[in-house]
C-alpha cells in the first residue's frame, strides 16, 4: 500500500469485479427469495388459480380459432398459459419495485448505491436479479401447467427462455422506474390499481386480441399499444419456437425506455436528490 | 533525514503536514431541499488518523451532509472529496476509499452475518474467497465468530452495530463515516463501539468522521466540527473550541455557541 499522504491514480475496476458484483446481488436476492416462502407461494397460487379456476370457468364462453402461432385447436387453458407467466413476471417487476421502496425507506437500499461501482450498472445488476427470481417462478408454474395438459413441446421450454429474460427485464424496469415515483410504501397500493390490473386485462393474456375488436375497437388499439400484450405474445411464440418479430421490437425498445428512465431516475443528482431526507432527518 | 519545507504559518490542525491530502475534504457545500437550506457553505476537513466529531442537534443537517459523501444526494453547490478523489466528478475511486456506517441499520435481518459480510464484499467487488477470508477476520475480531451462521435478527442491538461497523471495513477504506452509530444502545454497548472506532484511527490509521449529538462520546484529543441548523459555528481542535467558546466542557462550549444563534436577545 502507498502512503496515507499520497493520493491514488484512478484504477478503475476490472471485468472479474463486474461479474463479482453482479454475481452477489443475484446471489443476495435468491437468497432473500428463498427465504420469503409465502412470496413464493402466492407468486405460484395466483396463475393456478386462474389457471384451474377461471380458465375452466370461461373455457366454454371463449371460443378460441385457430391461430398463430397454434396449428390446431386448443383448450382456453393452454392459450391463456403464456399471458399467466407474463403475469408472474408482472407481479414479481411490480414486487422487486415494492422491496426497492422497502429498501429505501428503511435504509437497505443505501448499502447498493454506496457501492463504488457505476450505479447503473448496479440497478442493471437488482434487474437482472429480479428477472432470475422471475424464471424460478415461471418454471415452477409450468412444471404444474404440464400435469394439467398444458404441454408445449418440449424444446419450447429452452426456446421460451431468452423472451421471458428479455420480457422480465422490461417488466422488472418498469417497476423500477415507477418505484423512483413512489414517496412512502403506502402508495404501492395505487401500482396494483393502476398499473398491474389495466396491463394485464387491457392485453391479449386472456383472450385474442381480433375477440377484443369485436367488443370494441378502441380497446383493441389500446391492447395493441400495451407492451404487456406484447410480451404476453414474445412468450406464447416463444414457447412453440417462433419468433414474432414485432413483439421483440416492441418489447426490446420499452426494456431499453424503461432501464434509461429507471437509471435517470435513480440518478443521485436528479431522482432521490430531489426528495429530502430519507430517513425524515437530516 | 527529511528536511521538511519552510511551513509559513503554524496550523491549526493538530497534525501539521502540508503534504497530506486530507481524508475528507468538505469545500463550501451547500444544499436545499426546495425553498428548505438544510446546509448553507459548510466547509471542513478530516485528517487521516484523525478522529472528528460532527456534533449536531437533530435536523443540524448532519444526514444530508453523510447523504452528499456518499453519493447518495448528488451535490448542489460546493465540493466533496475523499482523499483528492472528487465524489461529484469520479464517485468510484472516492466511494472506494470510503466506509459508511448509516444511522438506520441497513442489515438484511433474514440473511446470516457472513452473507451480509460477503453481500456487502461482492459489491466491492471482492472475490468471494478473499471476501470469506475478511469477513472470518473481522467476525473474529469484533467477538461474533461463533454466531457468523445465525440469522442477524437474532442479534442484540450493540451487536448488529459492531457488525456494520465490520462490514464498513471490509473493503479496507480509509475514511470511515459512522452517524449516530451509539444511538438506542446501552452503556456497555456504547463504550465496546468508541473503543473500537478510537482503536481503528490510533492503530491503523483511519480517518474517522463520527456525527453524534452526545457531548461525552468527544475527547480532548478530538477535532470538533459544530453544525448547527445547516451551518458551521465552530472547528478545530476540541480544547481550542472550547476555550474559544469560553467555556469549560463542550456541553457548555455548544450550548453558548449555538444559543447565540437560536436565542437572539435571550427570549423564552
Amino acid at each position: 500500500m502507498s502512503s496515507i499522504t499520497t493520493r491514488e491514480a484512478p484504477r478503475g475496476f476490472s471485468a472479474a469485479e463486474y461479474m463479482t458484483c453482479l454475481t452477489g446481488i443475484v446471489w443476495r436476492e435468491g437468497l432473500r427469495f428463498l427465504h420469503q416462502r409465502e412470496r413464493f407461494v402466492s407468486a405460484l397460487v395466483r396463475p393456478l388459480v386462474w389457471l384451474f379456476i377461471f380458465a375452466a370457468g370461461f373455457r366454454q364462453v371463449l371460443g378460441i380459432s385457430i391461430i398463430p402461432p397454434y396449428e390446431t385447436y386448443i383448450l382456453y387453458e393452454v392459450f391463456i398459459a403464456p399471458g399467466l407467466m407474463a403475469m408472474i413476471q408482472l407481479f414479481n417487476g411490480m414486487q422487486s419495485s415494492l422491496s426497492m421502496v422497502y429498501d429505501r425507506e428503511m435504509g437497505n437500499m443505501r448499502t447498493l448505491l454506496v457501492s463504488p461501482l457505476p450505479r447503473g450498472y448496479l440497478l442493471f445488476c437488482k434487474l437482472l436479479a429480479g428477472t432470475a427470481v422471475s424464471l424460478l417462478q415461471v418454471y415452477a408454474f409450468l412444471l404444474i401447467a404440464w400435469f394439467w395438459d398444458i404441454t408445449p413441446p418440449l424444446s419450447g421450454y429452452l426456446t421460451v427462455l431468452p423472451a421471458l429474460i428479455l420480457s422480465g427485464l422490461m417488466l422488472g424496469s418498469l417497476g423500477m422506474l415507477i418505484s423512483s415515483g413512489i414517496k412512502q410504501l403506502e402508495n404501492f397500493a395505487g401500482v396494483m390499481n393502476f398499473v398491474i390490473f389495466p396491463m394485464f386485462f387491457a392485453s391479449s393474456a386472456l383472450y385474442p386480441l381480433w375477440r377484443v375488436q369485436e367488443g370494441s375497437p378502441y380497446l383493441y388499439y389500446v391492447c395493441e399499444a400495451n407492451p404487456f400484450t406484447h410480451a404476453v405474445e414474445l412468450i406464447r411464440f416463444a414457447l412453440y419456437g417462433q419468433i414474432n418479430w414485432i413483439s421483440l421490437a416492441v418489447v426490446a425498445t420499452c426494456t431499453i425506455v424503461f432501464m434509461i428512465g429507471a437509471i435517470y431516475a435513480y440518478d443521485p443528482s436528479r431522482g432521490l436528490a430531489r426528495r429530502g431526507p430519507a430517513g425524515g432527518e437530516g | 533525514m527529511t528536511s521538511p519545507a519552510p511551513i509559513a504559518e503554524q496550523r491549526e490542525t493538530p497534525r501539521p503536514d502540508p503534504a497530506a491530502v486530507p481524508a475528507l475534504s468538505i469545500d463550501s457545500v451547500s444544499h436545499a431541499y426546495g425553498p428548505r437550506r438544510a446546509l448553507m457553505d459548510v466547509s471542513f476537513n478530516v485528517q487521516p488518523a484523525s478522529f472528528t466529531a460532527l456534533l449536531g442537534l437533530n435536523g443540524a443537517g448532519k444526514s444530508t451532509l453523510f447523504s452528499l459523501i456518499t453519493r447518495l444526494f448528488g451535490i448542489q453547490s460546493g465540493r466533496v472529496g475523499i482523499f483528492g478523489h472528487d465524489v461529484g466528478t469520479s464517485p468510484g475511486e472516492a466511494l472506494r476509499l470510503l466506509g459508511v456506517v448509516f444511522q438506520p441499520r441497513t442489515l438484511d435481518l433474514d440473511l446470516s452475518l457472513t452473507q451480509n459480510l460477503l453481500y456487502h464484499a461482492a459489491l466491492h467487488g471482492i472475490s468471494r474467497r478473499e471476501a470469506r477470508a475478511r469477513a472470518a477476520e473481522l467476525l473474529d475480531r469484533i467477538g461474533l465468530t461463533e454466531r457468523a451462521g445465525s440469522k442477524v435478527r437474532d442479534l442484540s442491538g450493540g451487536q448488529m452495530r459492531r457488525l456494520e461497523i465490520a462490514r464498513a471495513l471490509l473493503h479496507r477504506p480509509r475514511l470511515l463515516l459512522l452517524d449516530e452509530p451509539t444511538v438506542g444502545l446501552d452503556v456497555k454497548a456504547r463504550a465496546d463501539i468508541i473503543s473500537h472506532v478510537r482503536q481503528l484511527v490510533s492503530e491503523q490509521g483511519i480517518g474517522v468522521l463520527w456525527a453524534t449529538h452526545l457531548f461525552d462520546e468527544i475527547m480532548a484529543g478530538d477535532d470538533l466540527v459544530v453544525l448547527h441548523q445547516g451551518k458551521v459555528l465552530a472547528q478545530g481542535p476540541m480544547s481550542r473550541v472550547v476555550a474559544e467558546a469560553g467555556a469549560q466542557d463542550v456541553n457548555t462550549a455548544f450550548m453558548r455557541l449555538t444559543g447565540a444563534q437560536t436565542l437572539p436577545g435571550g427570549g423564552a
